[in-house]
């Protein structure tokens, strides 16, 4: 490995926008020129079952999936899917659960995903520009509005 | 190319890429999980793509398209290719005039399939030269590699990826290539006409190619070292190259992009010039056992790690000997046929009724988890017919009666023809009842479309086979179609009308997937606003 590699873990159940919230993390550090490698599970795992979508970014990445124990960040979007994935987390790594949103600030239940990479994007140093590039990219024109909106309210709430 | 623009894609989408940029003609296979999007970008591309029912039937037509002097790519998961391998191991006989790539996705840890085969021991045994990409952008040179290696040797190539190239996003800069194809029939009878007296010559002739193209491949750029240190050497292939760079930073690390015919000088050169030197690889010792029955000594991992997929802590255990056990994840969630799925009325009369029940490979394969444990058998697309009709024959009377074959739209396309065949031509003396869940498309693989849809691949019209009108040309008289939406009872009644009637009868259960009626209805729509 070249450098430092942040490892982030995004995992939900089927049809929450686990792999749409992986997507706009993979592109908001694609944006911002790293090396950036995601990777994920398709298939069976779909039909409401637990899925994870591994996200790698810096200087260069090798392996697309995260080491167990080495996530610098586990952000899921059912609360019940922290203990199936606690092993990915490094010590002192950090989980991102939903209660970590304000309620006030989630307009809509599915844009959590949204949400959720606005909590994560605080604590990442990737300018904001390349994750408004990145939601855009990666959602349905009807929805950039609200939802680049909502990024940005709870991006600015601390 | 300097101006190539920085992509970030998955490698199914660089292969997608990489075959429209190289003007490749035809692409065909079937829908199976990690290979599906291939087709469905080269198509979204603008490429000329389609379906087939099934995978034997996509690379005889992709063979064809071969003959003709088109660039021709196949796609299909590794299980697909026990389906294909009849024209493969010919077609590697007979070679090609304008290139065949033949896309085949392994799924080590099974993701999504009922095995994790190894697909790289079908190109030893069928002679097929074959690359393995370890990224998106490797994917897509290696795609372009394929293609021009395909008609400099007038031979089919596999592309053999694997879960984590296919579904993984990585940076892509894509040269773009300069191919031109021209579809033009020759006649070469000696060489396309496998006859014994003409197959003799065609296989000592592939296994010369093989030769001429093992020497080749000793000096190919395919291969590649990484000089990092003098201790210890890891060779690797595919996406196990990439966890091996990761795990043992201090390592040199031969990079096997062709892994047949292998490069073996070159390989011998790289191993003796360490103390130690480890085979990093996913699945079967395929590597290993190659190199050393070739007399080179290399370690191989323990028997443990050929179970599931590999990732770096694995490729740690490997190079440290730890063969101590693994801590077994904890268990997510399991899947589960949604809530208002139309299988679901199915499986509940299945499972009132006590049926005997032949599976298959679909959605409905849910069926067999609790509320249902509705399923006894599932083995391999098609054999829920054939299972079934197999039981019949043998089991005594009282449980013979209680045997029924569930079968999806899709998959009965694929191969449950010639098992509805096999029901007319040999039928059980107590009959036999087949249920059909026909929910409009391939769900379990992301909603593609089949022959019995009446859609192609990009959701345009096209003729459609009607599954009751093909049984009752094979003479099966006693058919009934229900719809489990509007008629919940007449589901458990048609089942078990069947069953008491002894006969061979046909239960078609016929109800879009939830998720499929949505976008049916659009594609609907958009058809009539285009007129
Ligand atoms: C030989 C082979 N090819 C492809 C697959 C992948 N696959 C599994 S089930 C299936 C079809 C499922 O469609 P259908 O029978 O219509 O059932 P549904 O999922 O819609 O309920 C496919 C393509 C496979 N397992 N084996
Ligand atoms: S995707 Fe369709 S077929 Fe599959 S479980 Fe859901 S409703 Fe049923």
């Amino acid at each position: 490995m070249t450098g430092k590699v942040i490892n982030v873990v995004v995992a939900g159940l089927g049809g929450q926008g686990v792999l749409t919230a992986a997507d706009i993390v993979a592109a908001a550090a694609f944006n911002a020129g790293l090396d950036v490698k995601k990777s994920e599970v398709h298939g069976m795992s779909q039909r409401g079952g637990s899925v994870a979508c591994d996200v790698r970014f810096g200087q260069g990445v090798y392996s697309p999936m995260v080491t167990p124990g080495e996530a610098d960040f586990l952000v899921v979007l059912s609360a019940d899917q922290v203990d199936v994935n606690r092993r990915f987390i490094k010590p002192g790594g950090a989980i991102i659960t939903p209660d970590d949103i304000d309620e006030n600030l989630l307009a809509d239940k599915r844009g959590l995903n949204v949400a959720l990479m606005a909590a994560l994007s605080r604590r990442l140093d990737i300018d904001e520009s390349h994750w408004i590039a990145a939601i855009k990219a990666s959602l349905n024109p009807r929805l950039h509005e609200a939802n680049v909106r909502m990024f940005q309210a709870i991006r600015a709430a601390e | 190319m300097s101006s190539s623009p920085r992509l970030l894609l998955s490698g199914n989408e660089a292969i997608a890429l990489a075959a429209r940029n190289a003007g490749v003609g035809l692409g065909c296979g079937y829908p199976g999980t990690p290979s599906t999007e291939i087709l469905e970008r080269f198509s979204e591309l603008g490429g000329k793509a389609q379906w087939s029912p099934n995978e034997k039937v996509a690379l005889e037509v992709g063979l064809g398209a071969a003959y003709a002097g088109a660039a021709a790519i196949v796609t299909m998961k590794h299980v697909g290719l026990n389906v294909a391998a009849d024209p493969l191991f010919t077609a590697a006989y007979t070679g090609v005039n304008g290139a065949l790539v033949l896309v085949c996705a392994d799924d080590p840890g099974m993701a999504s399939s009922q095995n994790e085969q190894d697909n790289r021991r079908y190109a030893v045994a069928a002679g097929v030269i074959m690359l393995e990409p370890s990224d998106s952008q490797e994917a897509y040179d290696f795609t372009l590699a394929a293609l021009s290696i395909s008609h400099g040797r007038r031979l089919p190539v596999m592309l053999r990826v694997t879960t984590r190239v296919c579904h993984s996003k990585t940076i892509v800069n894509p040269a773009k290539p300069d191919m031109k194809w021209k579809a033009e029939f020759q006649r070469d009878i000696a060489r396309l006409v496998m006859i014994p007296s003409n197959a003799r010559k065609a296989h000592r002739r592939l296994r010369q190619s093989l030769n001429e193209v093992a020497a080749w491949n000793e000096q190919s750029d395919l291969n590649v070292v990484f000089d990092r240190g003098r201790e210890l050497g890891v060779i690797a292939s595919g996406i196990a190259f990439q966890h091996a760079m990761e795990a043992a930073p201090d390592a040199s690390v031969l990079k096997l992009g062709m892994t047949h015919p292998l490069p073996m000088q070159r390989i011998r050169n790289f191993a003796e010039s360490f103390k130690r030197c480890v085979v990093i690889e996913e699945g079967d010792p395929y590597l290993a056992d190659a190199i050393r029955s070739a007399g080179i000594q290399v370690e191989s991992k323990s028997e443990m790690y050929r179970f599931g997929e590999l990732n770096v802590e694995r490729v740690r255990r490997i190079l440290a000997n730890d063969v101590s056990p693994e801590a077994a994840p904890l268990p997510g969630k399991p899947p589960q046929l949604c809530v208002g799925c139309p299988h679901r009325v199915t499986f509940e009369a299945l499972r009132d009724l006590g049926c005997i029940v032949a599976g298959d490979i679909g959605c409905y394969t849910l069926g067999v988890l609790p509320p249902f444990e509705a399923m006894d058998t599932c083995v391999c697309m098609g054999a829920s017919i054939t299972v079934a009709l197999g039981m019949r024959q043998c089991l005594p009377p009282e449980q013979a009666r209680k045997v029924v074959s569930v079968i999806g739209d899709s998959t009965f396309v694929h191969s449950g023809l010639t098992g509805l065949v096999e029901m007319v031509y040999n039928p059980p003396a107590s009959g036999h009842v087949v249920v059909i869940l026909d929910n409009g498309t391939t769900a379990m693989t992301g909603l593609q479309e089949h022959a019995g849809t009446g859609r192609t691949l990009d959701h345009k019209p096209a003729n459609r086979v009607v599954f009751e009108d093909v049984a009752r040309a094979m003479g099966i008289s006693n058919i009934r179609v229900v719809d489990p939406l509007k008629d919940a009872a007449g589901v458990s009644a048609a089942i078990s009308e069947s069953l008491a009637s002894g006969e061979l009868c046909l239960v078609i259960v016929r109800r879009p997937c939830l998720l499929a009626a949505k976008r049916i209805k659009q594609y609907e729509a958009a058809l009539k606003d285009g007129k």
